[in-house]
């Protein structure tokens, strides 16, 4: 073990502390010095299934997720922990694979590997691979999924469902003309555009549950309403039509590399425009509000101009993805 | 951009703006019930807020539309005790497996230990029953004329002989009889897309006639369910009840001669129990004569008592009836979810509560 630490991971991981004491000590915790701001921490265990999916890894995942999390608290990310789990006689090549693509999300934002653990269970106890992480992030400002208002106008920064429909088609090997690949990607650079720009009020990540999660959970928490209407949300036609053929709906699918923003009015437009300046955010759409009638709910106009409540997906349609 | 509008161009919002404007020019002063019978229309109606685009005065239900909601306590007894028989394998569809019995559902009778597996079609079942000579395979068949030319081909295919069916297929025309019978509010039914491929136009004819009731057959799509709507309340307006088909692409007039031939040699017509309504006259099937070998009811010569249908506070009848909406009901959403629901309309995915609950539908947003 020790071995593998030292000639496996530590070369992977360039930048190791934030403070006087990191990675590279490997003493009992790491010491962190910090920036002025408020201290944003978050913490998740990625578990995906296959663990290479078109577009992404378990290690890419995992980075993003964090990275991400932190993002969209309005936090430039600082540093993150990593607990590797992993079956016994899983392939140290492949592992090394997914440590390097995890590695290389931090690099490209300087994000340091502070501290690690790494376990080891026996033959069938896990599934390959677990990637536990801890991340922590600056936040001058920070952004609660509560702090939407009636009026403010909600924006989704790309494409949705992409994630859960790669992960899902590539786990049941669908035969997708052209391939769906997974949105997974850091979207710290696009958040700050929209905070560089004043008046974003609330953000998520639509992870699990999807769109229709994420906006459930902020009309939940500000007690407001949020009316959207679904041409306005930008889905891809393969991903549209491969959930329509197994009966799930897009806006309940994972997305990795994406947000949902909410924004005062009067910066509506100022705001997209930051957003689809940057690489991800060409697809950016404003699809809806938040309204003071139905508070806790989500009113979605159909294509066809009708209407219903957006609910809460129940359960997971697509476990294990994220 | 023509490949997305060709595929989705049931789907175009212009037309269904048309649509809606016509309803209203034709929707009649007093207020108007049609009733479906349909989960895959309810579930089409509430995906796409279909309800929101009424007039004020047209209300839609689902009526006995979801196979596994009226299956009723009697055949899941049946079930049940067949399941639990020590060389049984019984095969259902996924969603019988929560139906409450009087007193186990499926998946109680599994995690007592019956074999229960989980099958597509007539066909899967008799594939295990191949695989496992050494057990009795019994086939729990359910669904309307749709599933049940599925399983009269495997009957009539010479079956293994550890092969047989309970067989609880039902029949819609007669449904829709015996709803307008019991509850005279009806106006008018939209007729479902599926069941009329097999059983074609029609066969809603004698119903017309002698209820004067306007029939209309559907598809899926929501201009589909505009368009039938439309047609049903033009014929109201003009005073007259015929049944029309708004659904040529799929639905012949005489519908699917093979399958209906199928079905002809496979079924007799038999009274059947509806759970939420109780006995109709000629509204199910029953195995024939010639093949009673693969009657389970036979083989195991078993019999079950009815129980009680619907826990206390479920208005799962009154759903199913068409005389109330699943929002009415106190227990829906609060006590009865589809993670632990409480009548059988919000355990079949078919059934109008479950539809409902998924797609947050509401009589009017």
């Amino acid at each position: 073990m020790q071995r593998f630490i030292a000639e496996v991971l530590l070369p992977l991981f360039p930048t190791k502390s934030v403070g006087p004491l990191g990675l590279e000590a490997l003493d009992d915790g790491a010491v962190l010095s910090l920036p002025e701001g408020h201290l944003v921490v978050t913490t998740d265990s990625h578990v995906v299934k296959p663990l290479v999916f078109p577009g992404g890894d378990i290690g890419k995942l995992a980075a993003c997720g964090t990275l991400n999390d932190l993002a969209v608290m309005g936090a430039r990310p600082l540093a993150v922990t990593l607990g590797l789990v992993v079956e016994e006689g899983f392939p140290i090549d492949e592992l090394k694979r997914h440590l390097v693509s995890f590695s290389s999300v931090l690099e490209k934002f300087g994000v340091a590997l502070v501290a690690g653990d790494t376990k080891v269970m026996g033959n069938g106890e896990l599934d390959g691979l677990i990637l536990s992480t801890a991340g922590v992030g600056i936040a001058e400002k920070f952004v609660p999924d509560a702090g939407l208002e009636p009026g403010d106008r909600i924006i989704v920064t790309g494409t949705v469902g992409d994630h859960g429909m790669a992960v899902l088609a590539a786990r049941e090997g669908l035969p997708v003309e052209g391939g769906i690949e997974s949105d997974v990607a850091p979207i710290w650079p696009l958040v700050e555009k929209a905070l560089a720009m004043g008046g974003v009020k609330a953000m998520k990540d639509p992870t699990r549950g999807g769109l229709a999660a994420a906006l459930n959970e902020m009309a939940r928490k500000a007690g407001v309403g949020i009316f959207v209407r679904e041409h306005e949300i930008p889905v891809r036609l393969e991903v549209k039509g491969i959930a329509e053929l197994i009966g799930i709906s897009p806006l309940a699918l994972a997305c990795e590399g994406r947000a949902v923003i909410g924004v005062s009015p009067d910066k509506a437009h100022a705001i997209l425009e930051a957003i689809r300046e940057d690489p991800l955010g060409h697809k950016a759409r404003i699809i809806g509000e938040a309204v003071e009638e139905y508070p806790g709910k989500v009113i979605l106009e159909t294509e066809v101009g009708g209407r219903r409540y957006l609910e809460m997906p129940l359960g997971d349609p697509v476990p294990r993805i994220c | 951009m023509k490949k997305e509008s060709n595929l989705f161009r049931l789907r175009d919002p212009a037309r269904a703006e048309q649509l809606a404007r016509a309803l209203l020019r034709l929707a009649p002063s007093k207020s108007v019930k049609i009733v479906h019978v349909c989960g895959t229309h309810e579930a089409a109606i509430a995906e796409y807020g279909l309800r929101s685009l009424l007039p004020e005065g047209v209300k839609v239900y689902e009526g006995p539309g979801c196979p596994v909601c009226v299956t009723s306590t009697v055949d899941i007894n049946l079930a049940v005790m067949l399941a639990l028989e020590e060389e049984v394998v019984l095969c259902t569809f996924g969603d019988m497996l929560r139906v409450p019995g009087t007193e186990l559902t499926l998946e109680e009778a599994r995690a007592q230990g019956a074999d229960i597996r989980v099958v597509l079609s007539a066909a899967d079942a008799v594939r295990i029953a191949r695989e496992s000579p050494e057990k009795e395979v019994v086939f729990f068949a359910v669904g309307f004329e749709t599933t049940a030319p599925g399983t009269a081909a495997v009957l009539l295919e010479t079956p293994p002989e550890n092969f047989s069916v309970l067989c609880s297929h039902k029949l819609i025309p007669p449904a829709l009889e015996a709803l307008l019978s019991e509850n005279t509010e009806v106006d008018g039914f939209l007729a479902p897309g599926h069941v009329s491929t097999i059983i074609g136009s029609d066969a809603y004819r004698d119903l017309v006639e002698q209820f004067r009731v306007p029939v209309v057959v559907g598809g899926f799509e929501p201009l589909d369910i505009l368009y039938a709507l439309a047609l049903i309340l033009r014929q109201l307006r003009a005073g007259r009840a015929a049944v029309e088909n708004a659904y040529p692409r799929a639905v012949r007039p005489g519908g699917n001669i093979r399958a209906k031939e199928l079905m002809e040699r496979a079924f007799q017509v038999v009274d059947a129990a509806w759970r939420g309504i109780g006995v109709i006259p000629a509204s199910g099937l029953g195995i024939r004569d010639e093949l009673a070998r693969f009657d389970a009811r036979n083989r195991f010569g078993i019999e079950a008592e009815a129980g009680e249908e619907e826990p206390p506070g479920c208005r799962c009848p009154e759903v199913i009836m068409a005389k109330a909406v699943p929002t009415d009901c106190p227990l829906f959403g609060t006590a009865c979810t589809p993670l632990s629901p409480v009548g059988p309309c919000m355990v079949g995915v078919e059934g109008a509560c479950s539809i409902w609950y998924r797609y947050g539908e509401r009589p009017r947003l």
